[in-house]
């Protein structure tokens, strides 16, 4: 009885901080700009099966695919025994399906166990590629201090996790055997529970320990669960709303800016009457481009909260490669660090609050901004579909038509397809004369 | 042979539609290595009888690096005064040897009312090879030679073209090297984005330079790509490692019209 109000009492706090806190980041989300991402939708579910819950993308690497394949299928596997362990938490009951599934549900457990060695595995050789051989891509600058922690973090809770399986299933087979039933049959707890409890002889002490086991997987999964908003591996949940959104049409394409098309037509038509008022007179005129986060879509902003870190981006990034200062991944932490502290200041000091800082210059330099190629690797890349060119080149729309700001070059260049029509300085009269020379 | 090259101007005035635009570029018009592109591809077009015009003085920039810089202004200026040009001669095709014209034209400006059938050109040679509207006997002087591609980012990554420049080399009876990143995963020249017209970013290498040692890496005699500023990037990339006696960057339209005696 006490242990099913305990249960409960977690199980209803640890789901409603983990509520509380998907709310929080879902407004953050929706501060940014409007886009259209709602057509086409047979085609959406079709990106989110293949991206998301295929891992398409990830299987350009195929070695790191298939240690993620592992964690990723034992992780949703596991679920099956979740739901088991709250129906059991709840009611007080011991293994509730077990006698109503039978054979089946032996062959459940043994795979859930099978599952979850290969998941330890995946997870030991994680932490050495990140420590001890120390993977370039996963030992960046922009990972010092917490996102390095954050991951070491979210590896070990995976640990801990799967030893809290082995440690109810093996004290729980190695009872079942001191009290002379046949054992369960389980996969691998039926020879590891002997191997380490074999030698326990009060059937107490093993209930004890599968209690901790057991009381350790769910605290486990309620710590990882509320975790999560607060980490990049948040990923495991926003994979499928970021590929569902994706960006449908080819990489090249940039985005149209509307509001400029408006003036440029009026530029260009001569009937216009330049002094007209603006025909939405109530529309507060937008920021070209963008300085802070919340000039950006609600997709950016989705993208830099599905981002977890893994940098496929920024070592495929030409500009990276050869040491210029631009990551794509830092573009994206950059955002989504920012984006939540503008998400705490909206709550704690109420809306219009300015704390002097933005995206632009205290977050991202413009010295990063003007080292794209604009190649989309980083957005062929990366394998939840985010996008960290269309946030760079928003930043770049900013500074030139909002501060007139970049590097000199390009003011020549820019000049040159105003006054000639091409981006050298050459006559717009000589266009032609290639066709006339040998 | 000199060069049949009809405008769309004196095309319009005899009363005759041309089957395709040929959009040349900024490059292609004014960049002397870029002109030897233009040409090969329109000797390939003369020699096929390929009904085609350009623009000639009334062609202006997409404004392709202005959109790439962040002035969307430029961008939209150009596009539109464009549009206007090449809706009033009702232009339903353009073929281009340019990708970053090919891919401004082709996606960014039917938003702004310019909508057309857009393909590149080594689209097009492939066609006129398939159709057998053009031959080449024996593949011509680059048998058997080592030939690597560059995939430019504004063909490739960005529209999905990877399949035709390289159907292209191996009709050459060539052999096709591919570097260790091609396709999807093909590293740019470094002249995207704009940065074409501006010094790099402080860094420990020119991006060029990274590229070109990928090709390097191949052994190829020939590095073939299919765009004027990959074009640019690579042949001094080549230089930088004093190769330029042994090793040719070429593009595909080149590589054709060579290799068709044209």
């Amino acid at each position: 009885m006490i242990s099913s109000i305990l249960f409960g009492l977690l199980f209803i706090g640890g789901f409603g901080f983990f509520t509380y806190n998907i709310l929080k980041i879902r407004a953050n989300v929706l501060l940014g700009r409007d886009v259209d991402r709602k057509g086409n939708r047979a085609e959406r579910w079709k990106t989110m099966a293949l991206v998301a819950l295929g891992q398409k993308k990830m299987f350009s690497r195929p070695i790191p695919a298939l240690l993620h394949l592992a964690l990723y299928v034992a992780f949703i596997i596991t679920q099956i025994e979740l739901v088991e362990i709250i129906i059991d938490g709840f009611f007080n009951k011991h293994r509730f399906f077990h006698e109503s599934l039978g054979g089946f549900y032996t062959f459940m457990i043994s795979f859930i166990e099978i599952l979850s060695v290969l998941a330890l595995i995946a997870t030991v050789i994680f932490l050495s590629r990140r420590n001890l051989l120390k993977l370039p891509r996963l030992n960046m600058k922009e990972l010092a201090g917490w996102p390095k922690k954050d991951a070491n973090l979210i590896l070990i809770m995976e640990i801990v996790l799967v030893s809290c399986i082995f440690t109810m299933n093996g004290a729980d087979e190695a009872a079942q055997l001191l009290k002379g039933n046949e054992s369960y049959g389980f996969s691998i707890s039926s020879a590891i529970g002997p191997l380490f409890f074999g030698e326990i002889n009060s059937i107490e002490t093993l209930h004890v320990i599968e209690h901790i086991g057991w009381w350790g997987h769910f605290f486990m999964v309620l710590l990882f669960l509320n975790y999560l908003p607060y980490s990049k591996h948040f990923h495991i949940l926003l994979a499928f709303p970021n590929t569902y959104f994706s960006n449908l049409n080819k990489k090249g394409k940039l985005t149209n800016m509307e509001s400029v098309t408006a003036e440029v037509k009026l530029m260009m038509d001569p009937a216009a009457d330049p002094y007209a008022a603006p025909a939405d007179a109530s529309s507060e005129p937008q920021r070209f481009g963008a300085k802070d986060v919340t000039d950006l879509t609600w997709k950016n902003l989705l993208d830099s909260y599905t981002c977890t870190e893994c940098g496929r981006c920024t070592s495929s990034c030409p500009a990276n490669i050869t040491g210029k200062k631009l990551s794509p991944r830092k573009i994206m932490m950059d955002t989504r660090d920012r984006l939540t502290e503008v998400g705490d200041n909206i709550r704690k000091h109420g809306k219009g609050f300015s704390d002097g800082k933005s995206l632009l210059g205290d977050y991202i330099t413009e010295e990063e901004v003007w080292a794209c190629t604009s190649c989309n690797a980083c957005v062929q890349e990366c394998p939840v579909n985010i996008d960290p060119l269309s946030i760079i080149i928003d930043l770049r729309r900013f500074l030139v038509m909002e501060e007139s700001k970049m590097p000199t070059e390009l003011t020549g260049m820019l000049t040159n397809i105003e006054n000639n029509g091409a981006p050298w300085q050459f006559s717009p009269n000589d266009r032609l004369n290639w066709a006339n020379e040998d | 042979m000199s060069l049949n090259v009809p405008t769309m101007a004196s095309m319009m005035a005899q009363g005759e539609t041309p089957d395709v635009l040929f959009w040349v570029g900024c490059s292609g018009s004014f960049d002397d290595r870029a002109k030897k592109i233009t040409k090969a591809l329109v000797k390939i077009l003369n020699n096929c009888n390929v009904k085609f015009a350009v623009l000639g003085t009334e062609e202006s920039c997409t404004g392709d690096p202005a959109k790439r810089a962040g002035n969307e202004f430029t961008f939209q200026m150009q596009a539109m005064m464009n549009i206007q040009v090449l809706n009033g001669y009702e232009v339903k095709k353009i073929v281009t040897a340019c990708p970053h014209c090919f891919n401004t034209l082709k996606n960014e400006y039917p938003e702004l009312g310019g909508v057309y059938e857009v393909i590149h050109h080594t689209q097009l040679i492939q066609d006129l090879i398939n159709t057998g509207k053009m031959s080449l006997k024996d593949g011509g002087i680059y048998k058997g030679k080592k030939i690597t591609f560059h995939d430019p980012c504004y063909l490739g990554r960005a529209n999905d073209v990877y399949e035709a420049p390289r159907e292209l080399i191996e009709k050459l009876d060539a052999e096709l090297v591919e570097m260790k990143r091609c396709k999807t995963n093909g590293l740019c020249c470094g002249a995207g984005g704009a940065q074409m017209f501006k010094e790099a970013e402080k860094g420990n290498k020119e991006i060029n330079v990274e590229r070109t040692e990928d090709a390097l890496e191949t052994n190829a005699e020939i590095i073939a790509t299919g765009c004027p500023f990959c074009n640019t990037m690579m042949t001094d990339g080549v230089k930088n490692f004093n190769k330029e006696n042994s090793i040719q960057v070429l593009d595909i339209a080149e590589l054709i019209a060579n290799a068709a005696e044209l």
